[in-house]
């Protein structure tokens, strides 16, 4: 595998330092080194032809960590490899490599029998909200359906009494009136408060968040938004949230990690790394961000081309073939995470220049 | 108070999903006159097969008029070989014809379901071996096996049903299969999935309902394919011959010389009544997969013509 | 003249249930040649109804009435007929969803002649030629004439289908949320030559967008879409500015800015059904500033500035900004 050798020592660097520097609580979520990959599926000639297997490399070698009441901003465009992180933390992939502890507990090779009463700390907001509710279900049964899983609730009238608290909490109020809807009579901001409310009845630790707001009409995303903020600041939670939305980052998110082709290539505080960005490709995606004032036409610094594919990663900086400042070295070294100097603490970029 | 409500120009793009349930096939019934016309002809034989006993005019094994006797006011379809009134004779072939179709098929639907949710569900070497044996079995010729297999286990109805069930499931099964495949991917599964639900709850609470009106368009279309091939082999001699079914009925009258004798009304009536079946099993089955199968509907974009009026003041007057 | 005016268009859904939704609710604009004009407001507002119609391409449920004038002709007049000689001659439209708009068994090459060839503009090599220049102009190889668009990334896929809205040299062209489902970084490729070819070309642009900050720099004026209706339109600056209408001014704060500070405030509340009459203005149920007269009477869009109209009583009875 050309890359991978070079590539499995990049995450040492474990980026925990930044956790809990906010005065947030204790660590709540530790990823080290995490790598996920794919084989890509051969054709049957190639497989008699003896072809070499190749593989998507999704996840290359990050670490993270995510303090309770923080929420942390994973930013990238498409095929970064965001949601294969949250895939792999979700233990729905299998990571190949690197660690995953939840509460100090390594969950990366828990069998999924061992793993069924851990998933209650551990619930996962999909992106689109027109589908992650069964047609069939009406909202009462969507919120039950958590608690019959992990046996909470003993009787039909308590589980009513938590589903309704839970709804209530996720800001669909007053939740009675709610409660006997199937979810084609609710818009897209309700479907999506319904599923935020069916992951808390569970009382989880950590929130996955994989694109909350991207499918939802821009009036109601505000809403959304706020309400897992305040569930974060108020119910200890941690919430990773994962968006393409750079603006929705820095404005909700408490510290900001930049994945580019599976690595983590910035990370920081969220105002820090908006208003000081270090690295060639924060500087380039913070550039092309619209600007809602039309006096202030920003000169957008727009990269050739659209991200390599996972497969092939260029070797040395994987981000070097698209980069405006590239020097010679970059092509034949792998930079790490580091603290760039005259930056603010907890401020880390993986860039040779910087 | 008022709460909003889905938009209705959401819907039309297909954003909301109305849930199915028992309303489906009141839908299906509703928006298509070959499902109410092909329900109604099954319906029908059931009806009739099970008030047999009670309103066939004679006895369906004893002589109760002339060796083909042409038909008349005492006998409306004459009779056979026996002498043995016909209509009775197809009243009681129906009982038993029916019974081996719904029997065979049930068999066919437990071994196609299972395999087509099993192979779709947990892909993988599951996938694999199920479908390998799928696809042997899908090339076999059906109506050559079965001669072979009925005539090595002997000739009995309880046989018929068996090699007629263990052979037609494979289509089910594929088609089966392709749906869970799908619904296997949708969010809701995932996320139940990642909620820790085991596979018995996934699979139980929402896979299972949504696959049901397709596995009750396969049994239809698969309960014809059943008495046709339940007809075949009775044709061919297969079938225990003490029994009366309408493939027997057929049997009788081609080697007893109906044909020479001219006796038609030995063959035609059986034909027409086998062939009916059929073609309501399939009006009707055919008709709720057609309501399944979204590519079959219209496309959003459409340059047929809209319609252009003169706008008249505004408001409730306008429209 | 203009090059395209739009005069008081109505579009009607016929429901399965008898009902009918009025979907366009009395449509005006105009737009000059080199213009960009962007069409805002939450999904359901009758924004891509509205384009739809000026293409004559509405499924067989819809009631149109209207006028819309190209160069001072009307092309709906004479129905689906007469909007046939101006469709992708005189207004072309980019769609969403740029795979759906292509024909995923023909090779790109193919899908840019055949307008022309249609429109009887050229034929056979002069055609390929004229598709290969637009290949280069929207960014492509002109060697990509011979793939097909499942060989193309999203990005490509929406420049080809750029590239097959220009084949018969049209005026306007019609973009409805042609960046959604992009990234960022191609978002920005796409609007920078949508820009270059409004400026380049003179090409008339209607960007139809639910993402504010992309019309703020794109578009020189804009009008926001409530409930089938234009509640304010004008120049780009006094609607982020100066909004008179309460829908404008709550669409703004809603919308997250990379290094504002003030909180982002979500508009309570849901776009009403229209399938039936709404009395009085169809946003108060979620206005935060509604009064008396906002009940009862239906306001209509009157002069607030200059270019500048808001259908909003506030407006009207003080004169200030809401």
């Amino acid at each position: 595998m050309t890359g991978t050798g070079a590539v499995t020592g990049a995450g040492t660097v474990a980026g925990a330092g930044a956790a809990g520097a906010a005065g947030m609580g204790p660590v709540l979520l530790e990823v080290e080194n995490l790598m996920t990959r794919y084989p890509v599926r051969r054709g049957l000639t190639e497989r008699f032809t003896g072809g070499r297997q190749k593989w998507v490399h999704a996840v290359d070698g990050i670490s993270f960590s995510l303090a309770r009441g923080e929420m942390l901003g994973l930013v990238g465009e498409s095929g970064c490899g965001k949601t294969s992180t949250a895939q792999t933390i979700l233990r729905m992939t299998d990571a190949t490599s690197g660690s995953i502890r939840l509460n100090g507990t390594d969950i990366t090779r828990l069998s999924q029998q061992q793993l069924r009463p851990l998933r209650r700390k551990l619930q996962m907001i999909y992106q689109d909200p027109y589908e992650s509710l069964d047609p069939r279900f009406r909202v009462q049964d969507a919120v039950e359906e958590p608690m019959l899983v992990h046996g909470i609730g003993g009787s039909r009238a308590e589980r009513r009494e938590l589903a309704i608290a839970a709804l209530e909490r996720a800001g669909l109020s007053p939740a009675e009136q709610f409660l006997q809807r199937y979810p084609h009579e609710l818009s897209g901001g309700q479907r999506q408060r319904v599923t935020i409310a069916a992951a808390l009845v569970l009382g989880p630790d950590l929130l996955l968040a994989d694109e909350p707001v991207s499918m939802l009409d821009v009036s109601v995303r505000a809403g959304v938004l706020s309400l897992l903020d305040g569930l974060r600041r108020d119910g200890d939670m941690g919430i990773l949230m994962i968006t393409h939305d750079l603006s929705t980052a820095a404005h909700f998110a408490d510290r900001i990690a930049v994945m580019y082709l599976g690595r983590i290539v910035e990370q920081g505080p969220a105002r820090e790394v908006v208003r000081h960005p270090q690295h060639p490709y924060t500087k380039a995606l913070l550039s092309v961000v619209p600007n809602r004032d039309p006096r202030q036409r920003s000169t957008p610094q727009i990269l050739r081309g659209e991200t390599p594919n996972p497969i092939d990663i260029p070797p040395g900086c994987r981000f070097q073939p698209r980069c405006p400042i590239a020097a010679d070295r970059c092509t034949s070294e792998d930079p790490l995470l580091r603290h760039p100097a005259a930056t603010a603490p907890g401020h880390e970029a993986a860039c040779l220049l910087v | 108070m008022t709460l909003p409500v889905q938009d209705p120009l959401l819907a039309a793009e297909g954003k909301g999903e109305p849930p199915h349930r028992g309303g489906f096939f009141r839908d299906v019934l509703r928006e298509r006159k070959s499902a109410v016309i092909g329900l109604g002809i099954i319906g029908f034989f059931i009806v009739l097969s099970i008030v047999a006993p009670y309103i066939s005019p004679y006895s369906a094994s004893a002589q109760t008029c002339a060796v083909y006797a042409p038909p008349s006011a005492q006998h409306w379809l004459g009779c056979d070989d026996g002498g043995i009134d016909m209509l009775s004779e197809l009243m009681q072939g129906g009982r038993i014809s029916l019974v081996v179709g719904f029997a065979a098929t049930l068999v066919a639907m437990v071994i196609g379901g299972g395999v087509g949710i099993l192979s779709g569900y947990f892909g993988g070497w599951a996938d694999v071996s199920l479908m390998r044996v799928t696809d042997y079995l899908l090339v076999i010729p059906d109506l050559v096996f079965m001669t072979v297999i009925a005539a090595v286990w002997g000739a009995s109805l309880f046989h018929v049903i068996l090699v007629i069930g263990i052979l037609e499931w494979t289509s089910t099964a594929r088609i089966i299969r392709a749906q869970v495949m799908s619904l296997r991917e949708r969010v809701y599964v995932k996320r139940t999935r990642a909620l820790g639900a085991s596979n018995t709850r996934v699979l139980w609470r929402h896979i299972m309902p949504q696959v049901g009106p397709l596995l009750i368009a396969n049994t239809v279309l698969t309960i014809a394919i059943a008495i046709y091939l339940e007809t075949a082999l009775a044709f061919l001699g297969l079938e225990d011959p003490t029994v009366t079914t309408w493939g027997t009925i057929l049997e009788h009258a081609f080697q007893r010389t109906a044909i020479s004798s001219g006796a038609w009304w030995a063959i035609v009536p059986d034909g027409f009544v086998i062939a009916l079946v059929i073609v309501g099993c399939f009006l009707f089955g055919q008709a709720v997969e057609d309501a399944l199968n979204p590519r079959l509907k219209v496309a959003n974009l459409s340059v047929r013509r809209w319609r252009l009026r003169p706008l008249v003041g505004r408001g409730p007057d306008a429209i | 003249m203009s090059l395209l005016e739009v005069r008081d268009l109505h579009v009607w859904f016929d429901l399965p249930n008898q009902a009918q939704v009025h979907a366009a609710a009395g449509v005006s604009f105009t737009l000059a040649e080199g213009e960009r004009f962007g069409l805002v407001g939450e999904s359901g507002c009758g924004k891509t109804t509205t384009v739809l119609a000026l293409m004559g391409l509405l499924p067989p449920t819809a009631t149109l009435s209207g006028e819309v004038l190209v160069n001072g002709t009307s092309i709906l007049a004479g129905g689906e007929d007469s909007v046939r000689a101006h469709r992708w001659k005189d207004i072309a439209m980019v769609f969403q969803g740029a795979m759906n708009a292509l024909n995923p068994v023909k090779k790109i090459g193919w899908q840019i002649t055949e307008p022309m060839a249609y429109h009887g503009i050229a034929q056979g090599a002069e055609a390929r030629k004229r598709a290969a220049e637009l290949l280069e102009l929207v960014g492509i190889p002109a060697a990509a004439a011979d793939r097909y668009p499942h060989e193309f990334s999203g990005g490509m896929r929406q420049r080809a289908s750029i590239a097959m809205a220009l084949a018969c040299q049209p005026k306007i062209l019609l973009a409805d949320e042609p960046t959604t489902a992009l990234d960022v970084m191609v978002q920005a490729q796409i609007l920078q030559l949508l820009t270059g070819l409004s400026r380049d070309l003179g090409l008339a642009l209607v960007l139809v967008t639910h993402d504010l900050p992309v019309v703020a720099q794109v578009c020189d004026r804009a009008a926001v879409m409530y409930a089938g209706e234009i509640v304010e339109t004008g120049p780009m600056e006094a609607l982020y500015h100066a909004p008179r209408h309460p829908y404008t001014r709550l669409l703004f704060a809603a919308t997250p800015d990379l290094y504002g500070e003030e909180e982002v405030v979500s508009i309570p509340g849901a776009p009403p059904r229209l399938d039936a009459e709404l009395p009085g203005c169809p946003f108060r149920p979620r206005c935060d500033s509604a009064f008396g007269p906002c009940a009862g009477e239906h306001p209509v869009l009157s002069l607030v500035g200059p270019g500048h109209q808001a259908a909003c009583h506030l407006t009207r009875m003080t004169g200030a900004a809401p």
